[in-house]
Order: C-alpha cells, then structure tokens, then sequence
C-alpha cells in the first residue's frame, strides 16, 4: 500500500489471487450475498459440476424480491414465489449456506441485512446477484452486482474474474439546505454526471457532504452508483464507519476491533491519493430532486420546470420525447401539483430506520389525500421492529398509511405489490424504468422518503419545505 | 467450450438508448427457478405497447444480430436478460455501447458484444430494414462486421474477445484452477482470521 493509492485500488490489490489467461485479474472475494432470484440457477450449476460451496462461512443468503408483505403464511399464495422460497431453502440446506427466511427476525432486504449484522465492513470484497451490491461500498468496501453465471463462480472459488476498472473521485462540499436528504445528491450527482457517465468507473464519494452523512445516508447514496452507470461506488472509512459497527452482532470484539478498527482507517485514500479524474460538486446547488423521466438521469430539482428536448444534444432527444410521452408529462411544465395514486417508502436505497423516523417526523398529525394509496415497508424485520419500537408504525397508521413487512415490495414487480395500469407513484426507491413497479404503463417519480411523505399527504408532487406542520402539533 | 471467432445471422434494428434489462425481460418473468422458457417473453412489454417494435416484426423473427444504441443493458444485473435474448435467438450484439454487468453476463454465455460508432450502427439498421434477409457477419478475430459492400471495425474488452476467441469464456473453469493461489490470498486477508 502506498500513500498514492486509493482506497479501491488498496483493496483490489489485496483481493488480486492473479492474472487469467484473459487478461483480467481473479479478484477473492470477502463476502457473498445470495437472494432467491438470481441464485437459483447458480446453484444448479454446481449441482451440473458436482461442485461445492467453498466457503459457506463467507456466504449469506436471505429472502426479499418474492416477499410479500401483507400475508406472509406458507405456502405464498403465488405459486411461482413459493417454488423460488421452497429451492433457496433447499439449495441452502444442501449446501450449506445460513439463510435468514422469513420466519428469521434478522431477514430483510439483502442490502439492508449485510450492514445490519455488521457483516458488511471496510475493506472487503463483497458481491450479490444484485446490482445495488454497490450499497456496502459505504463501509469503503468494494461492492457490487454480478450475473448468474458469476455466482455460481464464486459460490465454487470464492472468486470473481474482472477487470480493473478507473476511480474517480466525486467530492461534495458545502452544505445541504434543509430538506434536501442523500436522495438528493444521489440523483444529483446522475442527473449532473449522466447514467452512462459511471460506465468503466468505480466512484469514490468525498466532501464536506459525505463527511458529515451518517452510514446510513453514505448507503443512500452508494445505493446508487449504480444508476449512474458506475458499478460500485464507496466512501472512505472513518470514525463514523467505526461507530456504526461496534457492537453490531457479525462485527469483531474486544481486541480484535480495535486492530480491525485500525486496519480498516489504514485503507481510507490519503490526502496524497491519486484518481483517473475528480469531479467537485457544490452541496448549494442541490434542491429536493424528482425524476420526470424513466431514466434516474432524468431528473429536475423541484422548484425547476421539466426540460425542453431542445435543451439536449440531438442524439440524446428521441428518448427524452420517449420518456414524455411514456409519463404523460409536457417540457417546460412544473412537477410540483402531478398527481399521485399510489405513495411507496421503502427499498434498499430508502428503506431504513433514519428514512421512517424522517417521513414519520413529516406526516404526524397529517392524513393522506384521499384516493391515495401510501405504503411504507422497512427495508427488514429489524428495521420494522426498531420502528415499532418507537411508536412510528402507530403514527403512519393514524396517517393513513398501510403499515408492511419487510421485503422489497413495490421497487420492483415480483410479489403482489404491483401498480396499476397507468398509475403515477411517488418513490422513495432507486429506478423510474418503463414497468419497473409492476404494471406495464406504470409511471414512477423518484425522490427522497421525506417528498413522498408530503406527496402522500397533498396528493400531489409537492416541495416538502412547504408542508406546513399541521395546527396543534 | 467451443471457440467463437465469427457469428453470423441475420439482424434486428433497435437503435434505441438506455434499454435497461427491466424492459428486456420485465421482473415478473424472474419468478422462476430455471432460464428455460425465458426467451418468449424478450421485451414482453416492449412488444405489447408498440405493435411495430422490431420483436413483433415477423420480417426480423429469424434474426440473431441485434444492433442497438448506447448503454443497452443497463439497470438490473439478472443475467436473465441476456438468457432471454439468448433463447430468443440473438447470438450477438452490436451496440454504441454496454452497460458492464450485462456486457460481462453476455460474455459469460458465449453471446459476443461489440461496440461500433454511432454512423455504422445507423448505417447497419437502415441496412437491416431495406433487406432483412441480409446477412451480417460479427468477426472477433479481424475486429470488424460486415453486411454486403459494409463493413466497419468494431471494438469490444480486450479479455472478453479472448475468451471467446480461446474458448474460455465459460470462466468457472478458469477460476477452478487456481486453488492454491486463493488460499494464499485468503491466508493474507486479516478478516479471514477475524483479526486475531
Ligand atoms: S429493494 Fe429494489 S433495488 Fe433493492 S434489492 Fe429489492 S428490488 Fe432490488
């Protein structure tokens, strides 16, 4: 390690087993994730080789995309879902990998699982089925999304082969204005650096900004590298990092934290670090931030109007008309007043406990417009149960909301909670993709857990700087 | 594994950017256990809300090379899209450019990506839409695709092309070979000795 080398390129290093035949280098890899979606296959491919787990200590699966989240008695009444349940029960059983199923109090989103148990830490490779693997790189940890095919390679070597991608830095500096949360530098940073702008690129998030942001707001934003096109994204250890995963019930104890401890800040890039380029953002210039496109690029703050096609290159415009006739919504219009059907706070990007006390905080004392649908889900049980603890599922259900289990419920269309033909929903989750919750011509706003709150509350797209606390409270 | 140096078939035009894997092989399509089946439902509803999306197309129904604009493949890593494609019928992608997990699931499956500039995919749909019987060959040895009287370089990962050229790209194999030198990077790493 020298004084020159980032954090991932210290990392990397550290995980290099060799150089392939390819070219590309056989990366180890520190933790693995598994869920039902994209492991099943995997696992058969073992089976096809007669091969096994390597190192099931290494490797954790859990339960979240086929969830659902109102009745959750066995068998699901999806047919489909409980096949997937009943093969990563087995697979596991067979090979022996601990699953955390849903009769597990510490199953939740797999993002939201691995920081939780203190799993996920700094200076570790970590890969999942998933492409928000990108949320452990908060820790300084190398994380993210692999296919199938590669699952099946880690599951039997506990290695990856991969190529070495760029660093750059994106610094942060300033402050943020109230009411402007993680969600909102992380959809700034795409809307500013583009989706495909991350292609090649690990990011490394710096600043004012991200000094100051606890872990779980750093997990927010590296949540969301991937939207932006980069694979992993991560932010340097530090005293912050340390606090989170002392006493965590995975994490190292007594001596051995404090040598962990110190291993890990040796890792964090140094002043003199070294990048492939350095972008410096202003904090001032970011404002509550919602997506009127389907793209997570496609984004305005919320006092601005939606862009016209002529504000873009050439190249870029039949998308951008694509995206306007997909949502319905006109250039130069506001997105403050768009109604909303259906209001969802949850996902990995914003499914924890810091997200609930926030949006609780803002609808206390508030009902939700009428024919709206609101739904909050914690991102796990433990995060349900901390809420619960602290009466916040007793004041979204006096709001009016619909209080879930934990699952990954409406980010995405694999458990019964789905839109509705063309239904408007305001997101607190991390992709506006045409059909991305569940119906087809389903539109999707993304923006903090704090705007959906006040979306659910007018029922409409509203500035949350402008929601009133109610007479009385 | 079997050396792939050249695909050839005929084309499917989609020069559209950002198609994220959402859109090739919508979530609901996941519930499964196996890829078996998954290649009726490429762009499902794609096809559904545009009658002419080139899938519907029965002119392109026996196309393999599919042409396609900027960061196709981005968003969700399920390596079910591109055994989507795969089972439809696509053995090879030209594209303005990948997104990197579907570019390295891709080369896992043995289906070559190639990335071309913007003129020559334009160039090759107009190509594709006046003759779809043309044939289009994908050559990874000489960098380069040919259609008729065209022909332009195309570009791709330097260690994904060798896979393919050698055969290798089933890497599961690769990565088996070298035990020892895993277990002497594990050996190494403080947290595999949880630091005592
Ligand atoms: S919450 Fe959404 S993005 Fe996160 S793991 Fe679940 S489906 Fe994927």
């Amino acid at each position: 390690m020298t004084a020159k080398q980032n954090l991932f390129n210290k990392v990397w290093d550290l995980h290099n087993v060799g150089t392939l035949p390819t070219g590309q280098t056989q990366l180890f890899i520190g933790l693995h994730l598994i869920h039902e979606v994209t492991s099943p296959q995997a696992f058969e491919m073992l089976r096809d080789r007669g091969l096994k787990v390597l190192h099931p200590e290494r490797t954790l699966a859990t339960v979240d995309h086929i969830v659902p989240t109102d009745n959750q008695a066995r068998p699901f009444q999806d047919l489909l879902a409980e096949q997937m349940m009943s093969q990563i029960e087995k697979n596991c059983r067979e090979f022996g990998v601990t699953l955390l199923d849903i009769s597990d109090n510490r199953q939740g989103i797999v993002h939201i699982v691995g920081p939780e148990q203190g799993l996920t830490q700094p200076g570790l490779t970590i890969v999942c089925g998933d492409s928000h693997t990108s949320t452990h790189g908060a820790f300084g940890a190398i994380a993210f999304g692999i296919g199938t095919s590669q699952v099946a390679g880690v599951l039997a070597t506990q290695t990856l082969a991969l190529s070495k991608p760029k660093v750059r830095r994106i610094e942060v500096n300033g402050d943020l204005a109230p009411g402007v949360y993680a969600k909102d530098v992380a959809l700034y940073i795409i809307q500013k650096l583009g989706v495909k702008g991350g292609i090649g690129y690990a990011y490394e998030y710096a600043g004012d900004v991200f000094d100051r942001m606890t872990m779980e707001e750093r997990m927010t934003v590296c949540n969301m590298s991937i939207e932006g096109g980069a694979r992993c994204g991560y932010v340097n250890p530090d005293q912050t990092t340390i606090d989170y995963l002392r006493d965590r019930p995975q994490s190292p104890t007594g001596k051995a934290f404090e040598k962990a401890s110190e291993w890990w800040l040796s890792l964090a890039s140094g002043p003199d670090a070294e990048f492939d380029d350095v972008v410096v953002l202003d904090a001032a210039d970011i404002e509550p931030t919602v997506t009127w496109g389907i793209t997570p690029g496609q984004s305005i703050g919320i006092t601005d109007k939606v862009p016209h096609p002529e504000d873009f290159p050439e190249s870029d415009r039949p998308g951008i008309r694509e995206a306007y006739e997909y949502m319905g919504l006109e250039a130069g219009q506001s997105l403050q007043g768009v109604k909303v059907d259906v209001t969802f706070i949850g996902s990995c990007t914003n499914g924890r406990i810091s997200d609930l006390r926030e949006a609780a905080r803002l609808v206390q004392g508030h009902h939700v417009a009428p024919g709206v649908k609101a739904l909050v889900v914690p991102g796990s049980q433990q995060v349900l149960k901390q809420a619960v603890e602290e009466g916040l599922d007793e004041i979204f259900r006096e709001a009016g909301f619909e209080w879930r289990a934990a699952g990954c419920s409406m980010c995405l269309a694999m458990n019964p909670d789905k839109l509705k033909g063309r239904e408007v929903c305001a997101s607190s989750s991390n992709r506006n993709f045409k059909g991305r919750q569940g119906s087809p011509t389903g539109r999707t706003l993304l923006m903090s857990p704090a705007m959906v709150a006040a979306a659910a509350i007018k029922g409409y797209i509203t500035d949350v700087r402008e929601l009133e606390a109610p007479v009385g409270v | 594994m079997n050396e792939i140096k050249q695909v050839k078939g005929t084309g499917v035009p989609l020069l559209l950017d950002d198609i994220d894997t959402d859109r090739i092989i919508p979530a609901r399509f996941l519930r499964c256990v196996t890829f078996d089946g998954l290649g009726e439902h490429a762009f499902e509803d794609d096809r559904e809300q545009d009658p002419k999306h080139p899938f519907n197309n029965p002119k392109y129904q026996s196309g393999s090379v599919l042409v396609a604009g900027r960061n196709f493949g981005c968003g969700s890593s399920r390596e079910h899209a591109p055994q989507s494609l795969m089972r439809w019928g696509i053995n090879a992608i030209i594209a303005q450019s990948f997104a990197e997990i579907f570019f390295g699931n891709c080369t896992a499956l043995g289906v070559p990506t190639v990335t071309a500039s913007a003129e020559a995919t334009e160039k090759l749909c107009k190509m594709i839409e006046a003759d779809p019987q043309l044939e289009i060959e994908v050559d990874l040895e000489k960098m380069q695709v040919t259609a008729g009287d065209f022909s332009c370089p195309v570009e791709t990962v330097a260690s994904s092309r060798d896979a393919l050229l050698s055969g290798q790209w089933d890497f599961l194999s690769l990565l088996l070979e070298n035990k020892p030198a895993i277990q002497k990077t594990a050996d190494s790493l403080p947290y595999m000795k949880q630091f005592a």
